[in-house]
């Protein structure tokens, strides 16, 4: 395979890795959905090159989902929820944006060694392709744990959604692909539109099962 | 066997996805909360009678659907207990109505979610292609969290927040693990649809890369994990049962929790073909471990009733995937029982407390007192089901607890033990729970409230029945399903 459109591939899904990490310290709501909206324009271009790549039209529709639904509309969307919440001030972060940003180091370095590992008889395209996405959907999770309110942990989940497309994309002739990615359109929709209705504000999960109790009345 | 020229399902399999699809609609549009539980209980009944026509005539596999003997246990007590569901939710319902917690339109929504949840758990356990398999649980995930909703007090929104977040981070990381599974089986069966059809995987599957479908593996029991309601992964699942309406949290418990386990069987088969794998058995083994003891220590401190039963939910769903981590003949043929018999049981159970919920007009525990005396049927009803779930003989679940640990037993003596523990912990929590709320004088509102007990009471006596006899066939069909699983 020509080498530039290897390195290409890969220097899109690098940049994914990077907004990641700009994902993982913002600290303002308003500059959070900006560099989300980034992300999913680079989504939208490491789809359509796959599209290309693979020559697979296909594909093209998931980018423009990335393009139309990710980068512009659900953007805006969260804007209004945000200034309507009137959370547009600062986010916390949980144990402080440097940890979170060695955590996530942490995590990269983790996703190489298992993909680059497991993955070593597969084709190069997917392989480096896959442990890119890998971190993106880890880096997502780890957003999604330490960011307390709830427009804030769905940007944590698109993000980890962002890596699963852009794994999918990357796994050759995958069938479904479209499907699966409107699937989680539909999804996403549906949480933006369950946080505006219910002007959710406050995360509500927690791992912490004392916590839970406390909130549920069930101690006394 | 490779799927070839069957692109069509047909009948049987297309009336089981059909029917809930159509009723799905039409359950939308019609006004009037008596026709439309009564039309949800028929279209119930007649996915119950097609699934029940899988046993006469089973059709090819497709590219998209296929049955074997594994599904056929799951949808067969799948669209059982949905029926019987159905008719538990139509009384349950009607009091509902009357006290004004729910609006008409939000019925409509409610009948319509609950043939959506039905069509999307037979296209979950029917599907040939694991990529639709996830479409599905997925789908399945979001018209629960609907449901869960649906009475829209803050905690119930809370609830199904926690639902929604944790449930969509878990079947991400299925969505990453099938997606690994494709991987690995493209160069081997070659690129495009192929490679995502379970019968071809499964054929094929010793010769896949075995690194990639260990990564794969971890992410896809997580990830169904999630849903199974394995610990540490569960936060979602008592809330879910507590403050969603009664026969959701029935639905979920009986079949919900059965689908991702189906899913996660099915790649846990895929591991055991290809030999350069790892085994998938003690993943399992130690997430239903973990998940058998932790919940059997939380019910102790229950202090809303639906919320207890949701932990024992956990405790079975661990016990469970227990057995089926340990694998082998005998093992697994108790998973098997003991999942159809903790659905029918558990169901049963939560028909028996929304009844009761209703009755009384509170689930929190220190309120409900001496049912026996105030509500005899629906207390002796309580007492029977949960003296099945604890274990007690002579009812169905004594015999598979006994089948798993004396297996265990025999192989591993050490794991015995700690099973035994967990579930005389569970069994210490559950009768002590019981004695209060069952015996003793009655407190609160003594009122008779209408109940429906005929689901209620066919469960428990499936339940009572299969303790004592189980039919030839049965035994010989589980048998024949315990050996596919490896």
């Amino acid at each position: 395979m020509d080498r530039f459109v290897l390195d290409f591939a890969h220097t899109l899904a690098g940049f994914m890795v990077l907004v990641s990490f700009m994902l993982l310290y913002q600290d303002r709501m308003f500059s959070l959905l900006n560099v989300f909206a980034l992300q999913a324009l680079v989504l939208a271009a490491s789809v359509a090159w796959q599209a290309h790549v693979q020559d697979a039209p296909h594909l093209y529709v998931t980018a423009l989902i990335a393009l139309v639904l990710k980068a512009i509309i659900i953007p805006i969307v969260l804007h209004r929820v945000v200034v309507r919440l009137g959370i547009h001030r600062n986010i916390e972060t949980v144990g402080g944006i440097g940890l979170t940003m060695l955590f996530g180091m942490g995590l990269v370095a983790l996703s190489m060694v298992v993909m680059l590992r497991a993955t070593a008889a597969a084709d190069p395209l997917a392989r480096e392709d896959l442990a890119f996405a890998l971190s993106v959907v880890l880096l997502g999770l780890l957003m999604m744990v330490t960011r307390r309110n709830a427009v804030s942990q769905i940007i944590g989940f698109m993000s980890l959604e962002n890596g699963l497309i852009l794994a999918a994309t990357g796994a050759k002739g995958m069938p479904l692909v479209v499907e699966i990615s409107v699937a989680f359109s539909v999804l996403v929709a549906l949480i933006v539109i369950g946080v505006f209705l219910f002007r959710i504000r406050e995360r509500f999960d927690s791992v912490d099962v004392h916590a839970l109790d406390e909130s549920r009345g069930e101690r006394q | 066997m490779m799927p070839e020229g069957i692109d069509l399902p047909v009948a049987p399999l297309a009336a089981l996805l059909v029917i809930p699809a159509v009723s799905a609609m039409v359950l939308a549009l019609l006004p009037g909360y008596r026709l439309t539980a009564r039309l949800n209980v028929l279209a119930a009944f007649l996915t119950f009678l097609s699934s029940l026509s899988l046993f006469v005539e089973r059709p090819q596999p497709g590219n998209y659907l296929f049955v074997d003997d594994l599904n056929v246990v799951f949808i067969v007590l799948g669209t059982f207990v949905g029926f019987t569901t159905s008719a538990f939710s139509a009384s349950y319902i009607a009091h509902e109505m009357e006290t004004g917690k729910l609006t008409p339109t939000y019925l409509r929504f409610y009948h319509a979610m609950y043939q959506c949840l039905m069509f999307a758990m037979n296209l979950g356990l029917l599907a040939n292609n694991i990529g639709l398999m996830w479409v599905a649980v997925e789908l399945a995930t979001l018209t629960t969290v609907l449901m869960v909703g649906i009475y829209r007090t803050p905690a119930a929104l809370e609830a199904a927040w926690k639902y929604f977040i944790l449930g969509s981070v878990g079947i991400a990381l299925a969505l990453f693990g099938t997606i690994l599974v494709y991987m690995a089986a493209r160069p081997v069966i070659g690129e495009g649809h192929d490679a995502m059809v379970w019968t071809a995987l499964i054929a094929r599957a010793k010769d896949f890369s075995p690194e990639l479908l260990n990564v794969a593996f971890i992410f896809l029991m997580l990830g169904y994990g999630t849903k199974v309601g394995l610990a540490p992964l569960h936060a979602w699942l008592p809330d879910a049962h507590a403050e969603g309406p009664t026969p959701i949290s029935a639905v979920l418990s009986g079949l919900l929790l059965n689908v991702a386990l189906y899913a996660v069987l099915r790649f846990k088969m895929l591991l055991a073909a290809n030999p350069g794998a790892i085994a998938p058995g003690p993943l399992m083994v130690t997430l239903g471990l973990v998940s058998l003891i932790f919940a059997g220590l939380m019910l102790y401190r229950r202090r809303d009733i639906k919320r207890l039963f949701a932990y024992s939910s956990i405790e079975h769903m661990g016990l469970i995937a227990f057995a089926f981590g340990m694998g082998g003949p005998i093992a697994n043929f108790a998973g098997l029982l003991h999942m159809t018999l903790h659905s029918l049981t558990k169901s049963a159970i939560f028909f028996t407390v929304g009844h009761i919920a209703q009755a009384k007009g509170t689930q929190d525990l220190s309120k409900i007192r001496g049912l026996t005396e105030s509500h005899p049927v629906l207390g002796w009803a309580l007492v029977l089901g949960v003296v099945a779930i604890a274990g007690l003989p002579p009812l169905g679940i004594f015999m598979t607890e006994f089948l798993i640990v004396s297996s265990t037993f025999a192989r591993e003596p050490v794991l015995a033990v700690l099973v035994v523990l967990g579930l005389l912990i569970a069994f210490g929590a559950l009768l002590l729970r019981l004695s209060e709320a069952a015996f003793g004088p009655a407190t609160g509102d003594t009122s008779a409230v209408k109940a429906s007990y005929v689901p209620l009471f066919a469960h428990l006596a499936l339940v009572l029945v299969a303790g004592i006899y189980l039919p030839g066939p049965l035994v010989a069909w589980f048998r024949n399903v315990a050996e596919l699983l490896g």
